[in-house]
């Protein structure tokens, strides 16, 4: 009874990619693939999607600690908050971030007060707004993994014995491992995919701001050919990453 | 990382057996985001280039012409004030008929078409897209020029930056943006650039011409390059000679498989009098 919906299912994400292969040129597609914009959007794209999933690790893992761990009145509310950039159109977003980083926000004026530099427009641009996006896939697979497993396995371990921090290294930390992979994973592949966010707050330039998703919006106002090449680019992109970096979790790592 | 970290009452205990599906469940609410989040990406082209479909409520009253129906206007996201006045006058002199729009960029909108979205009119903001679309066979006749279009330069609400003319854009300290070259006022500005010798420095090239006014009117661009008829009361406007070596003409034609009739007539009101008045309103030039 399942098979029909799956098969639907399947079918609804492999088939685009199927029609983007028969729509494509593949006697341009070398040519169209190997050009220095495509090459600085895929090396922009890279730089930026990693550096961004690093951020996300530093802020999101002790965010997800505290919001599992937390027990005073409003964690509630906080947990729906750190999930609106999941549920906001992303173009909302950028848009809120340029009014508090631009030079009209209130945090951009200070920084440009401080520093003489402005935010928007830059590749930090780029970075903060794939953190704002992707940061929440981490902190919910993380936070999940984390409320899940409770503290039985600590308390067993405690009471066998084995020392606070012993017990954070063998048990806590190895039963986070598969959520905090795929958790990762999710954020990297959300920042290498972001689009609305970064073209509002940081614009779209060659080699500064224009990410492979740009590079492949900007080329389908010119020439089709290209952006379809440039698509299949991302896709092989994406792909690898998901086939290197395979979450243990989801094939049931645990067990 | 050298407390207890999970011992002691504060921990909520799950009830046995919860763990593997509430991991699951919190992966499944992060697939299906990720998945909604591509989805509002791909979504937002045409919304960030105007899209919205604007539909003109159909006047009451007693009509004697024929008529009826809702016809669909494919147009350019710069004709947006325009068009939407005049398909109101159209309505006013066929009752019972509805003018429905569909504004974004041109070449989207050509992509739609050439891709089977059902229209009856396409007004485009340059030539090369209503010639995609000619190509991609969905045109029927010859397209006509309404009306020309050139650039201006977008400034913060009484020039403080004191910007007069199109070299005054390479001023040392100022943010500049532009549009992206593949777009109509992008490759409108690459001309100028020709034309005076001056080679821009542009902090960003975007997509669209109200993406370039939005960053002006935030105040994060100092000037952008936009059209004439784009530069509304949220921005100052400052015009340059040199504009003159960029003039875009827009064309309209009826698309196949529409209703031809009504589809023609409405063509000849925006290429008629009552078109060249509202169009001139919002600083469109005439055919040229």
């Amino acid at each position: 009874m399942l098979a029909v919906p799956a098969t639907l299912a399947l079918a609804l994400v492999v088939l685009p990619v199927v029609g983007l292969l028969v729509r494509s040129n593949l006697t341009r597609l070398p040519s169209l693939v190997v050009t220095p914009s495509s090459w600085h959007a895929l090396r922009l794209s890279l730089l930026t999607a990693g550096l961004s999933t690093l951020a996300c690790v530093l802020l999101g893992v002790p965010l997800a600690v505290v919001l599992a761990r937390a027990r005073f009145r409003g964690v509630r509310l906080l947990r729906s908050i750190v999930l609106l950039p999941l549920v906001l159109p992303p173009v909302v977003g950028g848009l809120a971030l340029l009014y508090l980083l631009g030079r009209k926000g209130f945090l951009g004026m200070l920084i440009t007060a401080l520093t003489g530099e402005s935010v928007p427009f830059t590749t930090t641009a780029v970075v903060i707004a794939q953190t704002f996006v992707a940061m929440p896939f981490l902190v919910v697979s993380l936070e999940g993994a984390l409320r899940g497993s409770g503290d039985r396995y600590e308390q067993v371990a405690a009471t066998l014995g084995a020392r606070p921090w012993t017990v954070f290294r063998r048990v806590t930390l190895p039963l986070l491992l598969p959520a905090l992979g795929s958790g990762v994973v999710l954020s990297f592949a959300r920042a290498l995919g972001e689009f609305g966010a970064t073209i509002t707050f940081a614009g779209s330039l060659e080699d500064v701001t224009r990410t492979l998703p740009l590079e492949v919006y900007t080329q389908a106002e010119a020439d089709i050919d290209s952006a379809v090449a440039l698509s299949l680019l991302l896709i092989v992109v994406a792909v690898v990453v998901i086939a290197v970096a395979r979450p243990r979790s989801w094939e049931g790592g645990l067990r | 990382m050298n407390k207890p970290a999970f011992r002691g009452s504060g921990w909520r205990s799950p009830r046995p057996g919860a763990k593997p599906r509430m991991t699951q469940f919190a992966l499944a609410v992060a697939a299906v985001a990720l998945f909604a989040g591509a989805c509002s990406s791909s979504d937002e082209p045409s919304t960030q280039s105007g899209g919205a479909s604007v539909t003109a409520p159909a006047p009451k009253g007693a009509g004697n012409a024929g008529g009826g129906g809702t016809l669909t206007v494919f147009a350019a996201a710069s004709l947006t004030e325009s068009f939407t006045a005049l398909g109101k006058e159209f309505e006013a002199k066929h009752p019972g008929t509805t003018v429905k729009f569909s504004f974004a960029g041109s070449s989207g909108l050509a992509q739609q078409l050439t891709n089977g979205a059902k229209a009856d009119v396409f007004a485009s903001a340059d030539q090369p897209n209503m010639n995609k679309a000619v190509q991609g066979g969905v045109i029927d006749g010859q397209p006509a020029v309404f009306a020309t279009n050139k650039l201006a330069i977008a400034v913060a609400p009484g020039n403080p930056k004191g910007i007069k003319s199109f070299a005054d854009l390479n001023k040392a300290g100022l943010t500049v943006i532009t549009c992206a070259p593949q777009v109509p006022c992008g490759s409108a500005t690459k001309k100028v650039e020709t034309a005076t010798g001056v080679t821009l420095k542009p902090k960003s090239e975007e997509q669209d011409v109200k993406q370039v006014l939005n960053k002006v009117a935030s105040g994060d661009a100092d000037a952008g390059l936009v059209y004439v008829t784009d530069v509304t009361s949220s921005a100052g406007k400052v015009d340059f000679p040199e504009a003159a070596q960029a003039i875009n003409s827009y064309p309209i034609a009826v698309v196949k498989g529409g209703q031809a009739e009504l589809a023609k007539e409405f063509d000849d009101f925006v290429l008629g009098t009552e078109g060249k008045t509202e169009l001139a309103k919002v600083g469109f030039g005439p055919a040229q």
